[in-house]
């Protein structure tokens, strides 16, 4: 696949005006499930008929980029369920759970984006060898799902977070909130799993908050983009080192950074298959 | 003097990870159910709502009552309540028995959230102080925990869930209601550390093994917790936990 077109036609607003005029996307809105629809702000409210459909083609690109994301974990955990792989008892439920979510999730989504949406691209889960996940003959396939999750899990957070003000005036901010924070109790979650399995629980590395920039033991190099930034103790223009008695460790837990989307897609295009059946941007 | 609200906690049926097998008492704070879930009541006499009535606008101390204003004044003025809340129960927490003797990973579990709501209280009190007039920032607020019991595990950690289930339920349903981009950013990265801190709770002290985004807080779509302002700050004013009177009539709304 050609990821830099990929990525170039993903940031381009042409993708929008291809796939639908802007009264095809509001119509799109329109097609929200009934509890969003029912806390809508209409798009006629929006101050200028430019600014309306500037927003929208945000709100767009914002969701496709969430779909993507959501195809991509709503893939990995089935396959993860029908590997054979995870141990039964805890690993399995919490993957299970996980699964039902992120699966709704695209369906929530895609029922959002209505003509905007798209299928879901081909993914390879081993990142071109990297990974041998699903294989129950690897002795490190558990540890590679649990690998994989966290990395999925502390990017969706993370990604959602950096289009939350795309989404700003228009009915899919507080469901893509919602599904944020459904993101984050799964990443803490996972990194519970992992802690467990490693038993190193009390790991400053290996809690379910993100301490610095640290990816944390037995997460591999490659998953080190999923973290890059978050060492921030910057908020709104404060130093919350001087601010505050605590020092970079606490104050880097206390807050999760968002991504771009750009960002977000380099990180899941490691795992992507081949574009044939990418979205059309 | 407004009396204290009488806290009836009734047994539910289910029993936590790692703790005994004997029945289990759980807070439910407003609309947020927690697994076997139980009773929060507000009891106040007549006698007591009229005295509250005499002294609408004045605080149980005499003192002015604080209002949060509106637009993003009040957002942030609602944020920084909740955050005081939570930064307040957690340092009780930590002078407490039972963070004293409390397994490893709950003790510090416990101390990271107390630095985490201490980092975000500050951080509202900064942003705050430096943006608006002292009289239009919450005060520092009296805190009154005597409902709960510092020394037992299930109250200690059944008030955590539900203080970190309403902070999460909260910022989701104020972001609608947040104009300045800036603010909204600041919140969105503090609401995904308050869902790692319900989850982790929620999974160290809930039975099962699917509690920590549990069916009875994520819906069918997969959407979380979310809660109007009024309602978050209805809730927690009923708890009694506040001592101060908040003014929140012209906060936004949904």
């Amino acid at each position: 696949m050609d990821i830099l077109n990929f990525l170039n036609e993903f940031t381009s607003h042409d993708l929008v005006e291809k796939s639908s005029s802007r009264r095809q996307m509001l119509g799109t809105f329109g097609s929200l499930g009934k509890k969003a629809a029912l806390a809508a702000i209409p798009f006629g409210l929006a101050t200028s008929k430019a600014k309306a459909a500037t927003q929208t083609n945000e709100a767009i690109s914002a969701l496709q980029l969430a779909l993507t994301l959501e195809y991509l974990e709503a893939d990995f955990y089935i396959k993860a369920l029908d590997s054979g792989v995870l141990p039964s008892g805890r690993p399995e439920a919490v993957y299970m759970q996980i699964s039902k979510h992120e699966t709704a999730h695209v369906n929530f989504l895609k029922a959002g984006l209505g003509d905007a949406a798209f299928d879901s691209p081909d993914f390879d889960f081993t990142a071109g060898g990297a990974f041998d996940p699903f294989n129950p003959n690897n002795d490190a396939a558990y540890a590679q799902l649990l690998v994989l999750a966290q990395a999925f899990e502390d990017t969706g957070v993370r990604a959602y977070k950096g289009q939350a003000t795309n989404l700003m005036g228009t009915a899919f901010l507080q469901p893509a909130l919602r599904i944020h924070s459904v993101e984050a109790r799964h990443a803490a979650e996972v990194r519970r799993l992992r802690a467990a399995f490693l038993g190193d629980p009390l790991n400053e590395n290996l809690l379910p908050w993100i301490t610095l920039d640290n990816r944390g033991p037995g997460m591999p190099a490659v998953t080190q983009p999923v973290y890059d930034g978050e060492q921030n103790v910057v908020q709104a223009g404060l130093d919350l080192t001087t601010v505050t008695n605590f020092d970079a460790v606490s104050i880097s837990q206390a807050y999760d950074e968002p991504i771009s989307g750009e960002v977000a897609i380099q990180i899941a295009s490691l795992f992507f298959d081949s574009c044939d059946k990418c979205p059309s941007f | 003097m407004m009396k204290r609200p009488i806290i009836k906690v009734r047994h539910s049926d289910v029993t936590p990870n790692g703790g005994s097998a004997s029945r289990r008492k759980f807070l439910k704070l407003g609309g947020l159910a927690l697994a076997g879930g139980s009773l929060l009541l507000y009891s106040c006499s007549e006698e007591e709502l009229s005295q509250q009535e005499d002294i609408l606008g004045r605080d149980a101390n005499g003192g002015d009552a604080f209002n949060l204003g509106t637009g993003d004044l009040a957002i942030l003025n609602y944020a920084y309540i909740l955050e005081q809340l939570e930064a307040a129960f957690y340092t009780r927490v930590l002078e407490g028995s039972y963070w004293e003797s409390a397994d490893p990973v709950e003790k510090l579990y416990l101390e990271d959230l107390q630095a985490h709501e201490v980092i975000h209280r500050e951080f509202f009190k900064t942003v705050l102080s430096a943006t608006f007039s002292s009289e239009e920032v919450a005060p520092d607020l009296e805190f009154d925990f005597s409902t709960i019991d510092f020394s037992d595990r299930d109250s200690v950690l059944g008030t955590s869930i539900v203080l970190e289930d309403t902070g999460v339920s909260a910022y989701n349903g104020a972001g609608d209601l947040i104009e300045n981009p800036a603010y909204l950013v600041a919140a969105g990265k503090i609401v995904s550390v308050e869902a790692r801190h319900a989850s982790a709770l929620r999974s160290i002290y809930l039975p099962g093994f699917t509690e920590f985004a549990g069916d009875d807080i994520i819906d069918e779509n997969g959407l979380d917790l979310v809660a109007e302002p009024k309602d978050v700050l209805d809730t927690v004013v009923s708890t009694g936990f506040i001592e101060n009177e908040l003014i929140y009539n012209n906060i936004p709304n949904g």
